[in-house]
């Protein structure tokens, strides 16, 4: 097999990916190119990295093999890949500790993030009180009243969170503006993007940052359970915590599904599943699929889980597919529900609406394949959050 | 020799410089694009960009944002666009139309299928902001074949290699953003920009357009001492959004007008 080695240097993956900004960017995106790739190979960086992971993070995240739910489902063992017990709860703070220890670095003492969720800005925050920079966080004005929590718990943390108006007033204007202040204050300015799209090199060094999950469950697996999983499941909206887990993998011939949200159903129009429906064009500073009217317009989304509300996804996740690396399918709204009651029921574990949508999928896999199979889930956040939209779902007012 | 050459040609014979106003597609509504395409030459436009909405305007500011939000709300699309350029040039076969937006669009209808229509309405030059000179290989050869001119940014962080670079595969103008920022800011640093041309000329042979934060005549005179074009974009979409429906033709050729005296007045070095 050949080694897997994307993206080339002017961040190609395949056909997609690249640097599709205005001119203004270029050269704030040549200087971060240049730093990450010479720290990237710095040991002292990495070491510092390292260090952040194991004391602040709280790294490695166990593996958990979640044995009454497999036991009820009635075939492959269904294990899950902690990454809900992280600092903050979920994986994003991997990512926010790497990009920040380069702004540190780069000297630039003002962050700022867009998040849809929350859950990014949520990690952007806590990074930056950690080091003392100022952060920004760009948050659609829309995912500001559905994630009101969270919005609070960034402006505990120091930061300033800014509704966006403009557009579908969700995630992609919050990436909008977020570059809009990037190219206004790039001298001082490092933005950490939170998921593996963008201009280069933000998809390689976000999947750099978030392959630690990866990497650490080779090894997990191969001390507890004497042999790798079957196949690797993850949900995908940008898609950082699926390449997180499968970039270490994808030398090998392990299977791996990436879970989109398919939202009330493919067919009403109303989802985020945009490898499965969208086409290949040019969003955010880099060619991947998108999900678009005939004229090139980008629709809105949707999906119960904000985490995967997002027209676009990571480049790297369309090479995968194209190339039939990985396989992507969409689970419902309803679906994902149904699986994160399970989960809450047989495991004691209240895992993210994004992760819902990877266990629903397992929870369709699991009873197809022998009881020896093992299935690899990336439990990537804790559903703390979601308990107002969880609530709402089943009529219940909190 | 393409339009656009044409005009600049006449216009260095002239000793005057170019007023290139940027209008979006559909603003303030489609059935009046035509007219207020007219109108703008006859105020004294020598060139007009042309905004191609976009839903993800990522390189401007509030004020095009919003513009662009008008015209989606008519359902825009760039054939539409095509078609409102190839209006125009029933009735004016002269003045260049350079088409300015963003990659999907074009994407979405693909780069041969684009540039033969764009050839047959007539347009002159394409800007789009998010294909930098690396990812435009392919693209400027699809332009080309079609007498198109690709149209390029520069900024102020443009290092000297670059330039040259953008130098081999620009032509008709290249497009100097005079601060940093998005569309419709502030605070034009005359000085710098005077400095950054005086390296950019040395690299580049086609003329020179500088736009962003020119918003009346002063800036206008002062820029026009410098460049060989100077664009007005977001101050031109204001005048738009201001005006009641009835007015928009007078309001804008008044605005446009007062650009021109100002431009003509301009004394080169």
């Amino acid at each position: 097999m050949n080694v897997y080695d994307f993206p080339d240097k002017y961040g190609h993956f395949g056909p997609y990916g690249g640097v599709f900004v205005a001119e203004t960017l270029i050269s704030a995106l040549d200087e971060l190119r240049r730093q990450y790739e010479h720290f990237r190979n710095d040991a002292s960086f990495q070491a510092e990295f390292a260090y952040e992971l194991k004391h602040y993070v709280g790294r490695p995240s166990p593996i958990y093999h979640a044995k009454r739910w497999s036991a009820h489902l009635g075939g492959a063992q269904i294990l899950l890949k902690r990454e809900d017990l992280n600092h903050t709860g979920a994986h994003k703070i991997n990512n926010a500790i790497g990009q920040a220890l380069l702004a540190r670095r780069m000297g630039k003492s003002r962050v700022i993030a867009e998040t849809g969720a929350g859950q990014h800005g949520v990690a952007s925050a806590t990074v930056a009180a950690r080091y003392g920079m100022e952060c920004v966080v760009y948050m659609g004005s829309v995912d500001v009243e559905r994630q009101a929590a969270n919005v609070y718990r960034m402006k505990l943390l120091g930061a300033t969170v800014i509704p966006v108006e403009s557009g579908s007033k969700t995630l992609k204007d919050a990436l909008n503006e977020a570059m809009r202040d990037w190219v206004t204050n790039v001298e001082d300015t490092f933005y950490i993007i939170g998921t593996v799209a963008g201009p280069h090199p933000y998809p390689m060094m976000v999947r750099d940052f978030q392959a630690i999950i990866g990497r650490e469950a080779i090894g997990q697996m191969q001390e507890e359970y004497g042999r790798q999983p079957d196949v690797l499941i993850a949900c995908v909206g940008g898609g950082s915590n699926a390449i997180g887990l499968f970039y270490p993998y994808l030398d090998s011939s392990i299977r791996m599904i990436g879970v989109e949200a398919a939202g009330r159903g493919i067919e009403t129009g109303e989802h985020a599943a945009t490898l499965t429906t969208g086409r290949p064009g040019v969003l955010h500073g880099n060619r991947t699929y998108l999900i678009q009217d005939e004229n090139g317009q980008i629709i809105e989304t949707h999906s119960i889980s904000a985490g995967l509300d997002y027209p676009g996804v990571g480049p790297e996740h369309a090479w995968l597919k194209d190339s039939n690396r990985a396989e992507y399918v969409g689970i419902t709204d309803d679906q994902a529900l149904e699986a994160f009651h399970a989960l809450c029921h047989y495991e004691g574990i209240i895992p993210a609406l994004e992760s819902s949508h990877a266990l629903a999928y397992a929870a369709q896999l699991a009873p197809q394949l022998a009881t020896d199979q093992l299935l690899l889930v990336n439990l990537s956040g804790r559903g703390d959050k979601d308990m107002g939209t969880v609530a709402q779902a089943s009529d219940i007012a909190l | 020799m393409s339009r656009i050459a044409t005009v600049f040609d006449e216009l260095r014979r002239q000793n005057r410089k170019a007023l290139i106003p940027f209008i979006t597609a559909g603003d303030p509504e489609p059935g009046m694009m035509v007219p207020l395409m007219h109108e703008l030459v006859k105020a004294g436009a020598d060139i007009i960009e042309l905004g191609v909405p976009f839903s993800d305007p990522m390189a401007d500011g509030p004020t095009i944002q919003r513009s662009s939000e008008r015209a989606l709300k008519h359902h825009v699309g760039l054939k539409d666009v095509l078609a409102m350029v190839m209006a125009f040039r029933q009735s004016d076969p002269i003045t260049p139309v350079v088409l300015m937006g963003y990659a999907n669009p074009i994407e979405a209808m693909g780069y041969g299928a684009f540039a033969m229509r764009a050839k047959e309405c007539g347009i002159d030059g394409v800007l789009t902001v998010d294909y930098p000179p690396e990812e435009s290989a392919e693209w400027v050869e699809f332009l080309r074949s079609q007498q198109i001119d690709a149209i390029f940014l520069l900024s102020p962080t443009t290092p000297q290699a670059r330039i040259e670079e953008v130098a081999k595969m620009a032509s008709g103008y290249v497009y100097y953003v005079s601060l940093k920022g998005v569309t419709g800011s502030f605070n034009l640093d005359l000085s710098d920009v005077a400095n950054k041309l005086a390296l950019l000329r040395s690299a580049i042979s086609i003329p020179i357009g500088v736009g962003f934060g020119i918003r009346d005549g002063a800036t206008a005179k002062a820029v026009a001492e410098l460049a060989d074009a100077v664009v007005v974009g977001s101050r031109i979409i204001e005048e738009i959004e201001n005006s009641p429906q009835a007015e928009v033709l007078t309001n804008v050729h008044g605005l446009v007008k007062t650009l021109r005296n100002a431009i003509n007045e301009a004394r080169t070095k």
